[in-house]
């Protein structure tokens, strides 16, 4: 299949590209950008007249819920939203039930995921086995079965003897440990340490639940020389610690959820659960010094941090309540907003969620990792269009996901969304279409 | 984002649940505690009733224990003539797996006018209010840690009665604040009224830094905390949190913050005592101290009955 989109502005992040023009995909490759395509037989055309063509975007942190979870998500409803979302890859997380502890449910998880060709999945291996941060899981036999890294998720190893060896054998074979720094006692809390909780009569996770996480890692990164990435940053303190990791030289990059970009801990209002997340929502400083540090480059990504919950684990009261909310159809959406409010230009704000998670990902991503999250003539047609000037309004019901929960929902924020997709393309095939 | 609502109030300004006394405003506090008054000299009557909730439902929804205050609030429910239901769901449907919102849909198919609603987590009254029927009631008996609104509003009244005027007074809250529903609601309550110096007085451990934002004046010295109160608002502690990481003993707690008569004696010398109940002798207050001339303790108890019926009274002539 031969397909052109013409007229659209094409965007690649990586090189600066950002200029009216044609692209032609053969197969499942780009194999022209600009003016030479114009004599082109194409089989397909799209007319991308208004539209932004962009890299397809890659999520750092989506859970897909499966296995086990289905009754909160399944891979065809949330693999359908990050196809609305304009999200062509994605990072999956191993606290499933069972936990990705296993190279089988690894295999599984990536041949259904295939099958159903709306988002290259890429998934996290448990650190440890079951998570129960005892003993190492088989990493180079995870690898192989398709694992890029290999995560705790919530759950924090509180061996520190068991974490040590855990980076260096992850060390030792080149592997990057996702850890979210957080302290296992510290973080047992619902909402952050601050004005808002203690008013509330919540039970607060401090800043240094964070911090002290994050110095016991860098010291580990020293000692180690493993490569870590750290998940979901929600604090200016935690920001200053990463410039500071940074300019020693450690090898570590960060993302940060589109919830801590946006919201803080003033927004639960009277105890609304779709504001009860993990990391919690923290406070404006806080929210500030992330947006500042995505924008400089210091956080490296922005993700969704999709988790879809279902109807009746929100209707709790909010400690209760289980933490998380759907995000990848908004992933842009709030991106773009992130960056008008920053002043960025769209090179600039696409950049955190195309080509600098690709970076994040690096070697584990194998052939990909020279074409993904970027439009190169001979890469992969991996391509979002999205039109960058249509305002909408988010209603739950709208929602792929089979999780209806957003904190962004126009109801409770009263907040319109700017920049919308409309067509989403993997591997030069059309996963979503809605122009 | 999205200014809402306080969902206690509709959109008259008008009190339809209790939930929580931040954001009600004065008029609303006064309006009861007026109210509160009223009802005082029902419960010195022969016959102990007024019939302004005759036909209505109230069930006492205690997902947590507490038969004193259940008892407070079915004896206020009663005296305005209502049927009162107590259900003790911490024993029934919560152990059979039923979620609380199918509890409450349940129960409003019974028909039921008002919930007063003890829980264990902070913010359940207000999903429950959130939830429920239009012409349903919500009013919190204590949630979490969150609020204890009637709590409150009889320590106001108590404060009222004695003292009078709110906008003179020193008011040391002392104790475990950070777990306290009831130090929160005090707090509330004072500062709306107008009280001018508000103290939280307690070891780091049980008085988070945080409660400065309250416009509350922070002590961890005991003596300073009481020096010159007019009110002191003694603070349960819960047996669970006498010894391991809050604090290291009771009888450590009680030699700095347990209020003896000589530490008493720092405060103004009219000073009046109180104590939400019930209280740990030898724990946080000496028996002399609970039992003296300054002690208002029993007097709080005989005000929340006429607190009670005062609020009950109000949100039910209230429509949403």
């Amino acid at each position: 299949m031969r397909t052109m989109i013409r007229n659209g502005r094409v965007i690649d992040p990586a090189s600066g590209r950002d200029q009216m023009a044609d692209l032609v995909i053969a197969g499942d490759r780009i194999v022209a950008i600009g003016d030479k395509a114009a004599d082109f037989e194409a089989e397909r055309v799209i007319d991308a007249r208004g539209l932004v063509v962009a890299p397809g975007l890659v999520d750092l942190a989506a859970r897909l819920r499966e296995p086990g979870q289905e009754h909160e998500g399944m891979l065809e409803s949330e693999l359908q939203a990050a196809a609305a979302g304009g999200v062509t890859s994605l990072v999956c997380l191993p606290d499933t039930d069972p936990v990705l502890d296993e190279p089988g449910l690894v295999e599984m998880l990536k041949f259904r995921a295939r099958k159903l060709s709306r988002c290259r999945v890429f998934p996290l291996g448990a650190l440890t086995r079951r998570l129960e941060g005892q003993v190492l899981t088989e990493m180079i036999e995870l690898t192989e079965a398709g694992c890029v890294g290999f995560s705790q998720v919530d759950v924090p190893v509180t061996n520190t003897l068991v974490l040590m060896r855990a980076l260096q054998y992850a060390a030792t074979h080149g592997y990057t440990v996702w850890l979210r720094p957080q302290d296992a006692w510290l973080g047992q809390g619902v909402a952050a340490g601050g004005a808002v909780a203690t008013r509330l009569g919540l039970t607060s996770v401090p800043v240094a639940a964070e911090t002290i996480a994050m110095h016991t890692l860098f010291e580990l990164v020293r000692i180690t020389g493993v490569r870590l990435h750290l998940c979901r940053l929600s604090s200016a303190a935690g920001v200053a610690l990463l410039r500071q990791a940074k300019a020693e030289g450690l090898a570590v990059s960060a993302d940060v959820s589109v919830n801590s970009l946006h919201l803080t801990d003033v927004d639960i209002g009277y105890f609304n659960a779709d504001m009860r997340l993990t990391p919690p929502l923290r406070q404006g400083a806080d929210r500030d010094a992330l947006r500042a540090a995505l924008a400089d480059g210091t956080i490296d990504a922005l993700v969704s941090d999709h988790n879809p919950v279902a109807e009746d684990m929100k209707n709790l009261p909010f400690a209760e309540a289980e933490p998380g909310a759907s995000g990848l159809e908004l992933l842009l959406a709030l991106a773009l907003r992130w960056g008008a409010d920053q002043g960025l230009p769209l090179t600039r704000t696409l950049a955190r969620v195309t080509c600098d998670p690709v970076r994040v990902l690096g070697d584990a991503l194998g052939s990909l990792a020279s074409s993904a999250g970027r439009l190169v003539e001979g890469g992969v047609a991996d391509i979002c269009l999205f039109d960058p000037d249509v305002d909408w309004s988010v209603t739950p019901e709208q929602l792929c996901s089979q999780g209806k929960h957003t904190p962004f929902a126009f109801a409770s924020t009263g907040m319109a969304l700017r920049g919308r997709v409309r067509t989403t393309l993997v591997a030069g095939t059309i996963a979503f279409d809605q122009r | 984002m999205l200014h809402r609502r306080n969902p206690q109030l509709n959109a008259n300004g008008e009190l339809i649940h209790l939930l929580s006394i931040e954001g009600l405003p004065q008029a609303v506090l006064t309006q009861i505690l007026d109210t509160a008054s009223t009802f005082l000299s029902v419960n010195d009557r022969e016959v102990k009733k007024v019939p302004l909730l005759r036909g209505k439902s109230v069930f006492n929804l205690f997902f947590e224990n507490s038969t004193r205050t259940r008892t407070t609030f079915e004896i206020a429910a009663k005296r305005l003539s209502a049927d009162v239901i107590n259900l003790d769901i911490a024993k029934s449907s919560a152990s059979k797996g039923e979620s609380l919102l199918d509890t409450i849909a349940n129960l409003s198919a019974m028909h039921a006018d008002m919930f007063v609603v003890r829980h264990s987590e902070s913010g359940a009254p207000h999903l429950i209010a959130q939830h429920c029927a239009p012409h349903v009631h919500v009013v919190n008996a204590g949630d979490g840690r969150h609020a204890h609104p009637t709590q409150g509003l009889l320590d106001m009244y108590t404060i009222r009665h004695f003292k009078r005027d709110f906008t003179q007074l020193s008011v040391a809250v002392v104790g475990d604040i950070v777990h306290s529903r009831v130090a929160r609601s005090d707090i509330h309550g004072l500062s709306i009224l107008g009280v001018p110096d508000i103290r939280a007085v307690g070891p780091k451990t049980l008085v988070p830094s945080d409660l400065r934002e309250m416009g509350v004046r922070v002590c961890h010295d005991m003596a300073e905390g009481i020096r010159g109160a007019d009110v002191i608002i003694m603070l349960r502690l819960q047996n669970e949190r006498m010894s391991g990481a809050l604090l290291p003993s009771a009888s450590e707690f009680y030699k700095s913050y347990g209020l003896t008569p000589h530490k008493l004696a720092l405060a103004s010398p009219d000073a009046i005592v109180m104590h939400p109940g019930p209280i740990n002798r030898g724990v946080e207050i000496d028996s002399t101290v609970a039992d003296g001339r300054q002690s208002v303790i029993l007097p709080q108890v005989t005000f929340g009955i006429a607190v009670r019926m005062a609020v009950m009274s109000t949100i039910a002539g209230n429509a949403a």
